[in-house]
């Protein structure tokens, strides 16, 4: 395969998580909006701050404003990582990958960009927005299950799975990263209904409510969630997890290639330290030092994915 | 019960053939089934198959881009659902004449890059190589390997009668439309699957197994066991990309572009995730101009900077070999039935359109004294861009095409308006007959041609418009050769 290839596969996934990523964002910023008595607008700020978009926001507007984070985050063309510029991107490298890829994958995609590309051709009501983000969910799984149902298990599968994996980690870390200050101990107040409601934020962020809620019997507590979406590996999108799926699929490449990288040595540390943390320890050492660790590890993995896998040169 | 024509409005243009209908209505022999099939089908339910024939092209990405437009503007060929029918004994005949004509192509290509006998034989003016820009003199003494100088080629035909058929045009560089040929049918074969059972259809699905065979037939001698054959495109941006992606995907070969290659070892090479990786075959859709910033033009970022010094020294096959042009070029075309006589020995099977050659002072006084009735084409032009169709053209037109004819009147060539056979598309109002060529592939191998049954039918979607350019408004057809 071309290293050209591998890196547009990878990329591939990586945008259309990040789509779906963006969309549950919006969710549930929304749905924190409707359900909240002050109904100030203070939730999009974080979620702009969890899409690393923030500044991008501030650049073209002065103020925080419902609409308009919404507009931003879903069809702005000068947010790389709004739902549109997410599908665009990731049909861009569909149509470089054609030939990796089966027909019944690059069709998904090809028609996940029309679907979206008609929905979102002008700002989204807030009355349609429900039905809009739905939308994307429906075409986000059709993608998925082409994938899954037609494509072989070889290198160019790994090299999907691994930027879904990727994308998958750092968003729920970025997540944690910006919400972590509600998970501490010294803040949270035990059954406040600010820390409830934030709470249901950081797991409606991870389309992990009724999960959680299932694995712990209702008992809600704020080591409980950081506990479930770092270290539980029944969790989807945990980062014991993803982290292992990405070993998982970089395991294969070596098999495969019969040559160990680099990156292997890497994630081996990482999966290491989650195989082997507990969450106690954790909030001794500090949540937030934990979580940016983490983050520049998975950036540094990538980059050390790309090098090795030559997707560049 | 479907009207099958238009109220014909054309009362003074002059009667085309239709390869459908007889002028009495009754359909011709290969449209007997077709025409039986059609006339049971209720016109509403076939436009709403157009529409799904739209959608599904869309959904499966089968778009052309247009250069120097937004990402936007991917368009669509129109496809039209009538098929353009060929008589299996009329394929025959019809294959019999490319391949005399593509053998001789390859004949001539070999001479004018070696001992040039067709120019001794004073058979071809000199000047006419020696100051072609298609001439490459770094091909000169140059043996492909196999011996293979045009391994795909696309011979445009056009017919006027019954029995008469001319080549338009041959496209001996990098002819492209295949993709469509291959989606048109798998379209039809989606929407009307029980056509197929009632009636025979010569297939055309082996194009790329063929293609492959036959480019890996014709790989370097010391080639590696499992000769590696690649596709390389100009890349994303280019209005063809999507049919340079669907051949390597068919073929099962990478897709690469300049920037995935470099030379190591006298080898072309190209990156993998497992390091570099020798290529034995390059299938280029890259003009020759573009192939080599260090042989050609310098500027070029598309190509690979050395490929040409490897390909002299018998390292890679280059599909088509660079400098095929002198070979397609307007100005050689006319001298064609001399080409394959010159090395068939026989008579062309084939008809060339006559041609008057405006650098020749004679020709050019006849032309300027005809322009209104004539086609004028330039010699290097393509996809029916700065081309005078005299018949069509306003006063003013005709008096701005003369001036640029007499300023360089070498620049042109000038053909007959011919009489296009029409085949029937569908309409708001049923059947409606429009010009129409064809395009059938030939594949060159060292050992055999193989052409495929058929080929890309371009039709003229505009009434009375004789252009099929899908540049200027042209759509394409499914063709079906009849098995017999």
């Amino acid at each position: 395969m071309l290293g050209k290839t591998a890196g547009g596969l990878f990329w591939m996934f990586r945008y259309l998580e990040r789509s779906e990523n963006t969309a549950r964002l919006i969710e549930t910023g929304f749905r924190i909006a409707l359900t909240r008595a002050d109904g100030d607008d203070d939730e999009w700020t974080s979620v702009l701050q969890t899409a690393a978009v923030a500044h991008l926001y501030f650049e073209k507007y002065s103020q925080i404003e419902a609409a308009k984070a919404i507009d931003f985050l879903l069809r702005d063309p000068g947010n790389p990582s709004s739902v549109m510029s997410a599908i665009a991107q990731a049909r861009q490298n569909a149509r470089l990958v054609r030939t990796a890829i089966t027909r019944e994958v690059w069709e998904a995609v090809n028609d996940t960009y029309m679907v979206l590309k008609a929905a979102l051709a002008r700002p989204v009501s807030a009355r349609d927005l429900p039905e809009v983000l739905a939308l994307i969910r429906q075409q986000s799984a059709l993608v998925r299950g082409a994938m899954h149902g037609t494509m072989l298990r070889n290198d160019i599968f790994d090299f999907c799975r691994l930027g879904t994996f990727l994308e998958r980690a750092d968003n729920t870390a970025r997540i944690l990263d910006v919400k972590y200050y509600v998970l501490l101990p010294s803040i949270s107040q035990i059954g406040s209904s600010l820390d409830n409601v934030q709470w249901e934020t950081i797991l409606r962020s991870v389309a992990g409510m009724r999960a959680y809620r299932w694995i712990t019997q209702g008992e809600t507590s704020p080591m409980g969630i950081a506990d479930f979406l770092i270290f539980d590996t029944r969790m989807p999108r945990s980062l014991a997890f993803s982290v292992g799926k990405i070993a998982t699929n970089l395991a294969y490449l070596e098999q495969a290639y019969q040559t160990r990288h680099p990156c292997h040595a890497q994630i081996d540390g990482l999966s290491a330290r989650l195989r082997h943390g507990k969450i106690e320890r954790v909030f001794e050492d500090g949540l937030h030092e934990f979580i940016t660790d983490f983050l520049a590890d998975v950036g540094k993995l990538g980059q050390q994915i790309e090098a090795d896998y030559r997707f560049l040169g | 019960m479907v009207r099958l024509f238009e109220t014909d409005t054309m009362r003074d243009t002059p009667r085309f053939f239709d390869e459908m209908q007889q002028p009495d209505g009754a359909p011709r022999a290969p449209y007997t089934g077709y025409d039986t099939w059609f006339k049971g089908e209720d016109l509403r339910d076939l436009r709403k198959k157009s529409a799904d024939a739209e959608r599904f092209f869309r959904r499966t990405g089968i778009t052309f881009n247009v250069y120097g437009q937004a990402e936007a503007d991917e368009r669509l060929i129109p496809f039209d659902l009538v098929p353009r029918i060929i008589a299996g004994r009329e394929w025959a005949r019809l294959t019999r004449g490319i391949e005399q004509r593509v053998r001789a192509i390859n004949a001539f290509l070999h001479d004018i890059y070696h001992r040039q006998e067709i120019l001794r034989a004073g058979r071809i003016p000199v000047e006419l190589i020696a100051k072609n820009a298609a001439f490459l003199p770094q091909m000169i003494g140059m043996a492909p390997p196999g011996g293979v100088y045009t391994h795909i080629v696309g011979v445009d035909l056009v017919r006027t009668s019954e029995d008469e058929f001319y080549v338009l045009e041959d496209n001996a560089r990098t002819p492209s439309g295949v993709s469509y040929m291959l989606e048109n049918r798998e379209t039809m074969l989606q929407m009307f699957p029980e056509l197929f059972t009632r009636i025979k259809v010569a297939a055309v699905q082996d194009y790329p197994v063929n293609l492959h065979r036959s480019l890996a037939a014709s790989a370097p001698r010391d080639c590696s066991p499992d000769c590696t054959v690649a596709v390389l495109t100009p890349g994303i941006h280019n209005a063809a990309y999507f049919e340079h992606a669907f051949l390597a995907d068919q073929m099962g070969v990478e897709l690469v572009e300049g920037h995935d290659i470099r030379i190591t070892g006298g080898k072309v090479q190209m990156r993998t995730t497992q390091g570099y990786k020798p290529i034995d075959v390059l299938y280029r859709r890259v003009d020759d101009d573009f192939l080599d910033p260090m042989n050609f033009r310098p500027d070029s970022l598309l190509g690979v900077p050395g490929v040409m010094d490897v390909y002299r020294a018998g390292g890679i096959t280059i599909a088509n070999a660079p400098g095929t042009g002198i070979a397609d070029d307007k100005a050689i075309y006319s001298y064609m039935p001399d080409i394959v006589e010159f090395y068939t020995g026989e008579k062309a099977i084939l008809q060339n359109v006559p041609t008057w050659r405006c650098s020749e002072g004679d020709a050019l006084a006849y032309v300027l004294d005809h322009l209104s009735e004539l086609v004028v084409k330039e010699v290097h032009g393509s996809g029916g861009y700065g081309m005078l169709v005299g018949p069509a053209a306003s006063k003013k037109e005709l008096a701005a095409f003369r001036a640029k004819l007499l300023a360089k009147p070498a620049n042109y060539i000038a053909q007959p308006t011919l009489a296009l056979s029409t085949v029937p598309i569908l309409t708001q109002a049923g059947l409606a007959p429009r010009h129409v060529d064809l395009r059938p592939f030939v594949l060159v191998a060292p050992d055999k041609i193989t052409i495929t049954p058929g080929g890309l039918t371009r039709v003229a979607l505009k009434k009375g418009s004789l252009v099929v350019n899908s540049s200027q408004g042209g759509g394409t057809k499914d063709t079906w050769v009849l098995e017999e």
